[in-house]
């Protein structure tokens, strides 16, 4: 552990510790840090509420890890590459992804699965793990073909016991690809505790494996998050190769809407470590720099609802899901088996 | 003298936990692996209490991943013990495939029976329950197809604790397909203790003599009204639940299909290279001379298991298979 400790910018009083930073957190990045993160709780709270109402399906909260997700996600440059795990949306929502579409991914339909026209979203990765791997191939093309864009791609603290992990890793290190594997170990994998999950006392330490730097974050604090994601893809784009970074934070809720946290952890401890929350820190920040101003806020907050509530409106405006798709996208040309099939169904259809 | 045997009212899903506790307490070479099996009792609460009961030693809570726990199972199999290994979905069974296809399926015939690898593999499969993506699978023919794996898929609380407890006792690796759509849909008598239910037999579980409609796991409810809705008509449907996949009830299926000569196959899984497939050929095989209509099969398309908001264009309903038994009927 004090090979890795935990890089922290701000501490939980909202003091900065590394007075270094102070000057690079100028009003502008701050206020957008911000604004990103009412944005994306506000965004997570609605989407439990709403499959609540049975107006979207089974729902992954990622409420608490917000400044991993934001603070990583504004760190990117707009051509560079985000793949993430399907408790990433406040990653993606910030990186540009599209309200509507998140919307939609959790609704069940493939539109959630669609990027907005020339971002390099990959959907979510749902088997654990699966993605390092892409993301290794995906930063070796742009390698090749000589860009400066880099890769993230993001997960769990429990992905690290999957074998692909360590092939993902260990192909981006031997082929030193740009790319940043952006861990958030939020110490439950479900329902196993991280001490179940590995002996290692850290994830940052597994970087030794594969001779990358591995860097240990404050998965609270947005600006640790942000400075060492930057710092990490400008080695990616600098041709310094592959890192990983852990981001230490915490899920306050369940795993998804279809789990009980009660049943595997005292949930006193989400309680507690609400007083280590990501935005409250922020706020703090904000309020003994003297930048709060509380209309300017007020404003932020209304922006943030209306565009959220017009994103649910679009959501349930969508036109239906359209059967045909099941059938026109497994093949750039469909093979006979699903042309026959489709005529089948469809006069079946029409028929009933 | 007659004794009664005492029975509780369960669920599917309550009926594996009770198979699984009935045999953690019968042998104690029994154990339970897989991811949040133990503190949590399983994502569909299928091991609920076991670790309370049994302790972390045999109820284990293992790192997330698949490959390791499903291979070090066999390990532990092939030295004395008999692991329950449960994969959280089917949809997720991937990265263990190896360990399945290459060392349990075949670690028998390697070493010429010395050893054995007499490990239970459960994973609840299928659609239609409003799963997010991946977790809707139904490719039980990728095990079918395995050579040295046994496929049992039960869709009633009775036939799967039986079933499970015969599996468990089974010298060979087996896969225990459990339809999610069934876990909670209703209950019925199990019977407490232990008793077993034959691997590689099916049931009849309509009586009718004009067409045979076979079908197994989640697909069995849809058969069965179906059948209700043919009966309407004056049709009547000889329904068999398959019960097990590999090796496939020869006998039962021959019996019926000789006897009703026309035949419906109800598969959730994808058409090509589906089970359906291997009873056509079975019955081509065995009742060709009987047949009075070509095969009928209702399938899920060749297509991914869409998200859930198609998924019930996806998958086979009563009214497409009541649609092919008058089609097999009127041939």
């Amino acid at each position: 552990m004090e090979r890795f400790p935990i890089i922290q910018i701000i501490d939980e009083e909202g003091n900065v510790v590394l007075p270094e930073y102070r000057e690079k957190l100028t009003k502008e990045l701050v206020m957008t840090m911000y604004y990103h993160l009412i944005r994306t709780r506000t965004f997570d709270r609605k989407c439990v509420s709403l499959q609540r109402q049975g107006r979207i399906g089974t729902y992954a909260p990622y409420e608490g890890q917000e400044a991993s997700q934001v603070g990583s996600a504004l760190a990117l440059e707009n051509d560079d590459w985000l793949f993430p795990t399907y408790r990433d949306h406040g990653a993606t929502m910030t990186f540009g992804h599209s309200l509507v579409r998140i919307l939609l991914y959790w609704k069940g339909r493939n539109e959630g699965c669609v990027p907005p026209d020339g971002k390099k979203i990959f959907p979510p990765s749902v088997p654990i793990a699966t993605q390092l791997p892409h993301a290794a191939g995906a930063a070796y093309a742009e390698k090749r073909k000589g860009t400066k864009n880099a890769v993230i791609v993001y997960f769990g603290d429990g992905a690290t016991s999957e074998g692909d992990f360590h092939e993902g890793l260990n192909i981006a290190s031997v082929f030193h690809v740009p790319a940043v594997f952006f861990n958030q170990n939020n110490q439950y994998a479900i329902s196993v505790p991280i001490t179940r999950q590995m002996k290692t006392k850290t994830i940052a330490q597994k970087a030794l494996a594969y001779d990358i730097p591995g860097i240990r974050v404050d998965g609270n604090d947005i600006f640790a998050v942000y400075f060492e994601t930057k710092k990490a893809l400008d080695r990616a784009r600098n041709g310094e190769g592959p890192t990983l970074i852990e981001a230490v934070t915490w899920r306050y809720g369940a795993h998804t809407t279809a789990d009980d946290p009660t049943k595997y952890r005292d949930q006193e401890e989400s309680k507690r470590r609400r007083e280590r929350d990501p935005i409250v820190r922020v706020e703090r920040f904000l309020k003994q720099i003297g930048w709060w101003d509380e209309q300017q806020i007020k404003a932020m907050q209304e922006k943030v609802q209306a565009e959220i509530e017009q994103a649910v409106a679009e959501m349930e405006q969508f036109p239906e899901a359209n059967p045909a798709d099941m059938f026109d996208f497994v093949f750039a040309t469909p093979t006979w088996t699903i042309e026959q099939q489709k005529q089948m169904y469809t006069s079946w259809r029409e028929r009933a | 003298m007659t004794t009664t045997v005492k029975t509780n009212t369960l669920t599917l899903v309550q009926a594996v936990t009770d198979a699984l506790r009935t045999m953690l307490r019968e042998r104690e070479d029994v154990l339970v692996l897989g991811e949040d099996v133990g503190k949590n009792g399983g994502v569909f609460r299928a091991t609920d209490g076991l670790q309370a009961e049994f302790g972390e030693d045999r109820v284990i809570d293992t790192p997330l991943s698949e490959a390791g726990f499903t291979g070090a199972a066999i390990g532990m199999a092939v030295n004395g013990l008999r692991p329950v290994v449960e994969i959280q979905f089917l949809g997720f069974i991937y990265p263990a495939y190896e360990q399945i296809m290459t060392h349990a399926a075949r670690i028998r015939s390697r070493t010429l029976g010395h050893f054995t690898v007499p490990m239970v593999i459960r994973a609840p499969y299928g659609a239609g329950v409003r799963a997010p993506e991946i977790h809707s699978d139904s490719t039980e023919a990728l095990f079918t197809h395995m050579p040295g794996v046994k496929v049992v898929c039960p869709s009633t609380p009775y036939d799967a604790k039986g079933l499970l407890i015969s599996a468990i006792e089974d010298p060979d690796p087996v896969l225990f397909l459990e339809p999610m759509r069934c876990y909670r849909a209703f209950r019925e008598e199990v019977p407490e203790g232990k008793y077993t239910i034959e691997i590689g037999k099916g049931k009849r579980v309509r009586e009718g003599e004009d067409v045979t409609v076979i079908a197994w796991g989640a697909m069995v409810p849809v058969a069965m009204k179906a059948a209700e809705e043919a009966a309407k008509k004056g049709i009547n449907a000889d329904v068999i639940d398959l019960r097990t996949l590999y090796p496939l009830d020869r006998e039962l299926i021959v019996e019926s299909v000789q006897k009703t000569g026309r035949t419906v196959i109800v598969q959730e899984a994808h058409a090509t290279g589906g089970v359906a497939n291997d009873l056509i050929a079975l019955i081509n095989d065995e009742c060709f001379l009987y047949q009075k209509a070509p095969v009928e099969r209702v399938t899920g398309f060749d297509v991914p298991v869409p998200f859930f908001s198609l998924e019930d264009h996806y998958l086979p309903t009563p009214d497409r298979v009541l649609y092919a038994i008058e089609k097999a009927v009127t041939f």
